[in-house]
């Protein structure tokens, strides 16, 4: 990306559009990779709220897939689950395995 | 009160702390200032102390924040924001304003505890509409895991290393909760994000009250506390389960405890977990370590003593 | 309609702020500001303006509640000195970063060590590269002619930035003067009404103030806020323009007083150059042609037009009421830095004068300017910078 001149700044380093992070990805971050396991899944969107990151994504109340742009690969969302009869609808993984 | 307050309806809400922040993989304050902001029904503006947070959600063009959102420096986030609120009360007052917003100042430990602490001080005795949100990881982490007043005792940060002669932090740390009560504010709270409806309930409650309200917020930290990046939840848990940060609020002056645990852990359990303990587990350390606890249970029985004569 | 009225520095500049009815005000004593805010209190206790005090716990806090009211979106005022000025320095920084026209009168006084409560100019000039305007002021007309201008000049759209209006410490704080106060209809008038820029306040457009910006940045706002003082002057003299107009009293980057076809001149600010002018009137009387820059314009410092002003002159002292320890005077530096770009310099020396609010006497005056007017003859410095009024 070009970085712009001194000219093109918004005065006082303002910064213009609120939430613009969700132009920054952090994904390349993680390390692990959380796998959902639907069908270990209770809804139960603890994952979501734990999730420092908000990288879950939930749809009318229903959790959805991981959001990988952003997931950073904590892992919190796996050790929080409760999942379904004691299996765990979260696993992590190494990254790129 | 508590209407909405399940994961479900929530959910449906907007994010006001977007993804895309910088924080650590694991932090546990951006999980604060998620429920935080999801508890909170009005529009809202908020100030924010220099630290991690502040480095990590705004930076050059990207800022994490949907909301109006100030950083001017370290020590001063309530002041700033009681200046916000001061100009919204005035326009308001001259018909210029007709909305009814909140105000919501996030510090650190350390710009809130230590060098933000007369800032704090000072906008709660002038009764600004606002809440001070401390998230309390207990150090200066954006600067390197330094000591502030917030530091558990024997904690081993790096201005008070634990060496062969000195075992870590000496000094128990401040009771600043109790101290923000201490200013007759309407309300005054303790929370940790492990706990999540009871902190929403507070952030909630608290903005149900006209004038200054406090909350201070436990928030993991993975790199200063030198623990994994997955249990920001399972030690706030613990913190809370040990009774090392109860969870109260003092409400006109007040105290009620907001969950007693079924079982209380030792404080060993929250400590074990994280490296910046590790040296109290050493024999010539059990000293310390059994007065930790003992700091530990005396101050839980005073806070249940206080809860009971509702004073 | 003007009225004659008879009052001090303070008093007059806690009227200039009322008439500009500011939206919020934050408030904290310090001597000898304390009864200027004190003044102004009183105006909002009776109901004289809709300002919204702030009474903060310091003047950290002070500047800080400033910075939160003016980004969130109106008219900000407040006041110190000395102490105060210098607690705030962190904040100051901070106010001309994000561009917010935050209006602050500067009762100026010594600072400690040791403590003194008197009238010098060590605390501005210490917050001289802070990025705020700064306009001096000799007298009470001038300190309130000077903050009813500030308004205009600070939120002027090409502009965006705080204000200094700086007048002497007791001298003209706390000394009852015959001025005239401007109608508060006219002031309001010229002054008009607050605009918005980027306000905290505005829900419906989220904007962060004060981010983290690195080294592939930083450089450029720094770059853009020097261009904004750029601007600074003409704005300052369209201005003074306007005020003349209303007014009638007219004022510019500096004033020139018998400074034409001078050949020896005092540089030298605020009430000392009061003093100074009846010096040069004896000296002119004596056939010695002797003259006097007052600046008014501090920062951004009018290099050009000050050289200019002073090219044709053949010895010129600068006073300044302020030291750089090590260095000169603050006002002899940039003397020096305008002289220098001129093919043919006058010969320039600086005397340190009335620290922690030591008199300064006409006899000062003639003894430097018959200084002056030897180097002008001879050529010959004696001594670059010099302690007058001083003890040996
Ligand atoms: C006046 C001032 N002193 C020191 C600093 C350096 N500083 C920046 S952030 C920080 C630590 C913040 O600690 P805390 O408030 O606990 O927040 P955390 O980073 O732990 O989230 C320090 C010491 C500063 N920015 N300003
Ligand atoms: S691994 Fe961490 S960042 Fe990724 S979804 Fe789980 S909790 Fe969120
Ligand atoms: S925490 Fe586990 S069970 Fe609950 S919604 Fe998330 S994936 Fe499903
Ligand atoms: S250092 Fe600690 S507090 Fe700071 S971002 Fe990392 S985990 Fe969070
Ligand atoms: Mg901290």
């Amino acid at each position: 990306m070009k970085q712009k001149g001194w000219k093109d700044l918004p005065p006082g380093s303002v910064v213009l559009e609120g939430g613009s992070a969700v132009n920054f990805k952090t994904g390349s971050w993680r390390a692990y990779r959380p796998i959902w396991n639907k069908e270990n899944c209770i809804q139960c969107l603890l994952c979501w709220i734990y999730c420092p990151d908000m990288a879950i994504k939930v749809k009318d109340g229903k959790r959805g897939e991981f959001d990988y742009d952003y997931c950073k690969g904590c892992g919190i969302c796996a050790l929080e689950c409760p999942g379904k009869k004691g299996k765990n609808a979260i696993e992590m993984i190494e990254e790129g395995k | 009160m508590a209407t909405g307050l399940t994961l479900k309806e929530l959910s449906k809400k907007e994010d006001r702390f977007t993804h895309g922040h910088r924080m650590c993989s694991g932090c546990g304050a951006p999980t604060v200032v998620k429920m935080v902001l999801l508890a909170t029904d009005y529009p809202v503006i908020a100030s924010n102390a220099t630290g991690c947070l502040e480095v990590s959600s705004c930076i050059s063009e990207y800022t994490a924040w949907k909301i109006p959102w100030i950083h001017t420096a370290f020590e001063n986030a309530a002041a700033t924001i009681s200046g916000v609120e001061t100009m919204y009360r005035s326009l308001k007052k001259q018909g210029k304003i007709d909305k009814d917003i909140k105000f919501i100042a996030f510090g650190g430990d350390g710009g809130t505890y230590d060098i933000g602490f007369q800032s704090l001080s000072g906008a709660m005795e002038r009764g600004h509409d606002m809440l001070y949100v401390c998230y309390d990881n207990g150090a200066y982490m954006n600067t390197g895991i330094q000591r502030s007043s917030a530091t558990p005792l024997g904690a081993d940060t790096t201005t008070c290393p634990a060496g062969d002669v000195i075992p870590g932090k000496l000094r128990s740390r401040k009771n600043l909760t109790k101290i923000m009560g201490a200013h007759n504010i309407p309300y005054a709270a303790q929370a940790s994000p492990s706990h999540w409806m009871d902190l929403m309930k507070k952030v909630k409650k608290a903005h149900e009250f006209i004038g200054p309200k406090f909350m201070n917020i436990l928030a993991p930290c993975n790199r200063g506390w030198r623990s994994q990046t997955n249990d920001s939840i399972t030690l706030s848990k613990l913190a809370v389960n040990s009774c090392y940060w109860p969870l109260y609020e003092i409400e006109d002056g007040v105290t009620k405890i907001t969950y007693t645990p079924k079982d209380k852990v030792p404080v060993a359990d929250f400590m074990k977990p994280q490296g910046r303990f590790k040296h109290l587990f050493a024999p010539a350390n059990e000293w310390l370590l059994k007065k930790v606890q003992e700091e530990v249970d005396k101050e839980w029985e005073k806070l249940k003593k206080q809860a009971e004569c509702g004073c | 309609m003007a009225k004659i009225v008879a009052v001090t520095g303070n008093e007059a500049v806690a009227n200039a702020l009322r008439q500009a009815s500011p939206d919020v005000c934050a408030i904290y004593p310090i001597t000898p500001q304390t009864d200027m805010m004190q003044k102004y209190a009183s105006f909002i206790a009776n109901g004289k303006v809709s300002t919204e005090p702030i009474l903060v716990e310091s003047e950290h806090s002070s500047m800080s509640a400033c910075i939160g009211a003016s980004a969130a979106g109106g008219r900000v005022i407040t006041a110190t000195s000395s102490q105060g000025l210098a607690l705030m320095w962190e904040m100051l920084h901070i106010a001309s970063g994000d561009r917010l026209p935050i209006i602050m009168p500067v009762v100026n006084r010594a600072l400690s060590a040791p403590l003194n409560i008197h009238g010098d100019h060590s605390d501005a000039m210490g917050a001289r590269d802070t990025g705020w305007i700064q306009i001096w002021s000799e007298n009470a007309q001038d300190a309130y002619d000077n903050t009813i201008q500030a308004f205009r000049i600070g939120e002027h759209m090409d502009i965006r930035l705080p204000v200094m209006v700086c007048l002497d410490g007791f001298i003209i704080s706390h000394s009852i003067e015959r001025m005239e106060y401007l109608e508060d209809a006219e002031v309001k008038n010229f002054v008009g009404e607050f605009k918005n820029f980027l306000p905290l306040l505005d829900l419906d457009k989220p904007k962060s103030y004060g981010p983290l910006i690195l080294t592939d940045y930083y450089h450029e706002y720094k770059r853009a806020q020097h261009e904004v003082m750029t601007k600074v002057k003409n704005v300052v003299l369209d201005v003074a323009k306007d005020f003349e107009k209303m007014s009638g009293r007219k004022y510019g980057l500096f004033e020139s007083y018998r400074l034409d076809d001078a050949d020896i001149a005092l540089v030298i600010l605020n009430s000392a150059a009061g003093t100074s002018k009846d010096v040069i009137d004896s000296f002119r009387n004596k056939g010695i042609k002797a003259g006097l820059l007052k600046p008014r314009l501090f920062r951004p410092f009018p290099y050009e037009e000050v050289a200019e002003a002073l090219k044709n002159t053949k010895a010129v002292c600068v006073m300044d009421r302020a030291d750089s320890f090590g260095g000169y005077g603050p006002m002899f530096m940039e003397i020096s830095s305008a002289l220098y770009q001129l093919k043919e310099k006058p010969a320039l020396i600086n005397k340190i004068y009335g620290l922690g609010g030591r008199d300064y006497m006409p006899s000062h005056a003639e003894l430097v300017l018959n200084e002056l007017n030897e180097i002008a003859s001879s050529g010959k410095i004696r001594i670059v910078k010099e302690y007058i009024g001083v003890r040996e």
